[in-house]
């Protein structure tokens, strides 16, 4: 094994199990209603933000594929936006749990949930339009432009709806979306942004798994189509 | 200058062409009445503002969404190339966001009228509202004219039009709607915040597809 390549992967392994022991077993502050729930910020909050992560990744290949044209940053692009669809339903799903416990129903309207569901709406507008088209060039050409635009778009969504509802239940968001890290508590921060690292670590990780399993098999696809 | 003339030309082909093939654009203004009918009949009466509101701008979004995504598939692949030939990229979808511009306005225009006509109205304050719903048509034609470029471009475009548009339109839509639901109120309170989000957010997409559309049509 090349520990020089691939050594980082020990890196997400460590901080998750970190994340997962220490998450449910240090002290939390005791809050009324959300009471030992607050646990899940570590893991709810933790894969929105690798979410976002991987949809910048999927950003930035794509406007690089526009520049350069080559199957790799398209296939980067793709497989990043992929697995951030992936953390964006964990993360929908977690949050689905918690806010049953808490807020009383899986589904509130709210301006953050809102912007969640639309940005997981368009990513499976990306995937369709993506099956949709067969040629490999134009596929990968269409598609970076319609990401580009979407995730423009979604940004600025994002930014300005907060600002614009009355109310919100989540923490601190009419001025700063999806931060609630501000007011974590001073122990809870030791864990929470090792697990968010934790999570965005292992994004990379699928995204380096998924790109090289596609290029194998369009390798083989070369040899014996 | 030469984009000027482009743009120019090509705008008023399209409005000749939209002319010649009457079925098209009667086929959309059809499309709106029976729509607003079909709503009329369905509610007995709307005694809500929001809900008035809600459904004048949801008839909209689909009018809307049906007019754009006709723009690049009646022309065929040949006929494509020869305008590339003649005009830049730039110049094309320039004129095709002006032309759906000002048929939005006109979908929108009649909209209102056969709404306010079977519907009754809860406008209280007309020239802030069609200011509103003004900056709204921009706003869509500069966004759904680039998602029917995108569109064209695939196998089974309408309904894909429909799919890619829904989402990324969403935050126009919202903002629309909110500040247009102001006008119905008595006491109109001006909201800075909301005006430069409904700004924003109708030049934002022309921006961008002027940027994106060059890497777009290209084979």
């Amino acid at each position: 094994m090349n520990w020089k390549k691939h050594g980082w992967k020990v890196l997400p392994i460590l901080l998750l199990i970190y994340a997962v022991v220490a998450g449910l077993t240090i002290r939390v502050p005791d809050l009324p209603i959300v009471e030992e729930s607050i646990r899940n910020l570590f893991y709810h909050v933790g894969m929105w933000f690798a979410m976002m992560v991987m949809f910048v990744i999927s950003f930035v290949y794509s406007l690089r594929h526009l520049r350069t044209f080559s199957r790799r940053d398209d296939i980067m692009a793709h497989e990043a936006a992929s697995v951030g669809l992936l953390f964006g339903l964990l993360g929908i799903f977690t949050g689905m749990i918690w806010a049953k416990n808490t807020w009383g129903a899986y589904w509130v309207k709210d301006p953050q949930l809102i912007g969640a569901a639309v940005s997981i709406l368009a990513y499976m507008a990306y995937f369709v339009l993506r099956s949709s088209l067969d040629e490999v060039h134009k596929r990968a050409r269409i598609a970076a432009v319609y990401n580009i635009f979407a995730f423009v778009m979604l940004v600025v969504f994002i930014g300005i709806l907060p600002r614009m509802a009355e109310s919100s239940l989540h923490p601190s968001s009419t001025n700063d979306p999806g931060m609630t890290v501000k007011e974590l508590d001073n122990t809870m921060r030791y864990v929470f942004y090792p697990a968010a690292l934790g999570w965005i670590l292992l994004g990379v990780w699928i995204i380096d798994l998924r790109v090289r399993w596609r290029k194998l098999r369009e390798s083989l696809d070369d040899v014996n189509p | 200058m030469r984009f000027v003339t482009e743009v120019w030309q090509l705008v008023r082909k399209e409005a000749v062409l939209e002319i010649r093939q009457k079925y098209a654009l009667n086929g959309i203004l059809l499309y709106v009445l029976s729509t607003v009918f079909v709503t009329y009949l369905a509610f007995d009466r709307i005694i809500q503002p929001s809900t008035w509101n809600a459904l004048f701008w949801i008839i909209m979004l689909f009018a809307a969404v049906n007019a754009v995504s006709k723009s690049f598939v009646q022309e065929s692949q040949g006929r494509h190339l020869y305008y590339f030939n003649l005009a830049s990229p730039l110049s094309i979808i320039t004129s095709k966001m002006i032309y759906n511009g000002l048929l939005m306005m006109m979908l929108g225009a009649l909209n209102l009228f056969i709404f306010v006509l079977l519907m009754d109205h809860f406008v209280q304050h007309w020239t802030y509202f069609i200011l509103n719903l003004m900056l709204g048509c921009v706003g869509l034609s500069g966004l759904l004219t680039m998602i029917a470029a995108i569109s064209a471009r695939t196998n089974n475009n309408f309904s894909l039009m429909a799919i890619l548009s829904f989402p990324i339109v969403l935050p126009l839509l919202l903002t629309l709607i909110r500040a247009s639901g102001a006008a119905l109120e008595t006491v109109w309170t001006p909201a800075p915040s909301l005006m430069l989000a409904i700004g924003l957010l109708s030049i934002l997409p022309a921006a961008l597809a002027l940027l994106l559309y060059p890497y777009l049509w290209q084979d």
